[in-house]
């Protein structure tokens, strides 16, 4: 028998509610609200509330799908991570760096927003970054 | 540490043993606490035992039972918490027989912060502080005060500032359906904001809360537009009391007007319409 509770960050925006995930038996179980907490000091919205729903679920992808011949293919993320990065080479080679664009994402932290752009601008080359908070 | 947390923790530490888990609340980081099941081969966990802010530990007692059931359990409630493990037992959503109270009563503060007209607990046999007598409501009082009319534009106003985040409904120990009212689009209207009818919501809620509220206040503490939702519950508790002589958490052997079928005669009592 085990019940803990883990405080954590919500994963739906940018804005950092903090909350609690409850462990009942090592499966989550529900969310607690974090009572204290800076930014959303109890309260949460119904993203929130909600956040610890897809974890267990069913249709939750939990590798890397590969288009093979018109079919989504189980992949592991070494063989996905290869090819993005061999097609990707591959538009730079022939058509330039500005060719490529980069969409960050509001539901990413700060830090890995940061190393984003960083990608986009020192490795591949190219100032084309932007958020879909812009949209 | 406190004179009241030590006090506390020698209480925990006695019943500890004698159960296989024990709900109170714990020291997380950043200093935010959560419930968490202490149990007896970790008792060196009781080092992080923590007193406020208070959590609806009922509803981890129902999540303990319904995945162990016949768990022989141990809780440290206050006033609250303690009606709603009542209240929820006497709905058959938790079993009052395989649980262990320890009565957590709450200081003068802590009352006044709830506006609590009962910050302690009634059935616990083991306690732990001194039992303190009722805070003001001032909220209740001013509301009180208003005319018809001015309670109407009130309530309008408050609904108004809803976000529709179910934060009053999850959190409430006492709203334990299978399926809920609320998420019927008759009333609530999904994926649209602000909702059409932004007091059926609340209204809808306050309704199914008769005779079931414990005043814990959880809503009102969790809703990020600051609805004062707790008035309206006080209110219809004070009306329930004159109507059916019923009080929630109060005896355990009554039960709910909702559960009972009223002999002839009774339902003129309550001086409702026909």
């Amino acid at each position: 028998m085990e019940y803990r509770n883990v405080l954590t960050t919500c994963p739906y925006c940018g804005t950092g509610c903090n909350l609690h995930l409850q462990v009942l038996d090592g499966k989550l179980a529900g969310v607690l609200p974090a009572k204290g907490h800076v930014i959303a000091d109890g309260g949460l919205c119904i993203k929130g509330w909600n956040a610890h729903a897809f974890v267990h679920d069913p249709d939750r992808l939990k590798t890397p799908l590969i288009r093979k011949n018109g079919e989504l293919v189980e992949a592991t993320w070494d063989e996905a991570l290869a090819l993005v990065s061999e097609l990707m080479g591959q538009v730079k080679t022939q058509h330039g760096a500005d060719s490529i664009g980069i969409l960050a994402s509001a539901k990413c932290t700060n830090e890995e927003n940061y190393v984003l752009q960083k990608f986009a601008r020192a490795v591949i080359g190219t100032n084309n970054v932007d958020h879909c908070a812009r949209l | 540490m406190s004179d009241r947390l030590s006090a506390l923790r020698q209480a925990v530490e006695r019943i500890l043993p004698e159960v296989e888990g024990l709900v109170a609340l714990k020291q997380g980081p950043a200093g935010i606490l959560a419930p968490h099941l202490y149990q007896p081969s970790q008792a060196t966990e009781l080092e992080l035992l923590a007193l406020w802010p208070k959590y609806p530990v009922p509803d981890t007692i129902k999540m303990l039972q319904k995945a162990h059931p016949g768990a022989k359990l141990a809780v440290v409630c206050r006033g609250c918490e303690e009606r709603g493990l009542v209240e929820m037992a006497k709905h058959a959503q938790i079993d009052l027989a395989n649980v262990q109270l320890i009565g957590l009563q709450c200081t003068a503060e802590e009352a006044t912060f709830c506006r609590c007209a009962k910050p302690f607990t009634v059935h616990a046999t083991v306690t732990v502080g001194e039992k303190i007598e009722g805070a003001a409501d001032p909220l209740t009082e001013a509301f009180l005060a208003k005319s018809q009319e001015e309670r109407l534009a009130f309530w309008k106003e408050q609904f108004l500032h809803c976000i529709k985040c179910y934060g009053c409904r999850n959190i409430c120990p006492q709203c334990f359906c299978n399926v809920c009212a609320l998420e019927d689009g008759t009333w609530v209207e999904t994926g649209r904001l602000p909702m059409p009818l932004p007091p059926m919501y609340h209204l809808v809620r306050a309704m199914h809360m008769t005779a079931k509220c414990v005043a814990c206040r959880e809503c009102e503490e969790t809703c990020p537009a600051g609805i004062p939702m707790a008035i309206q519950f006080r209110l219809m508790a004070r009306d329930v009391q004159e109507m059916f002589g019923y009080e929630t958490g109060a005896v355990i052997e009554q039960k709910p007007p909702q559960l009972l079928v009223l002999e002839e005669g009774e339902y003129a009592k309550t001086g409702l319409p026909h």
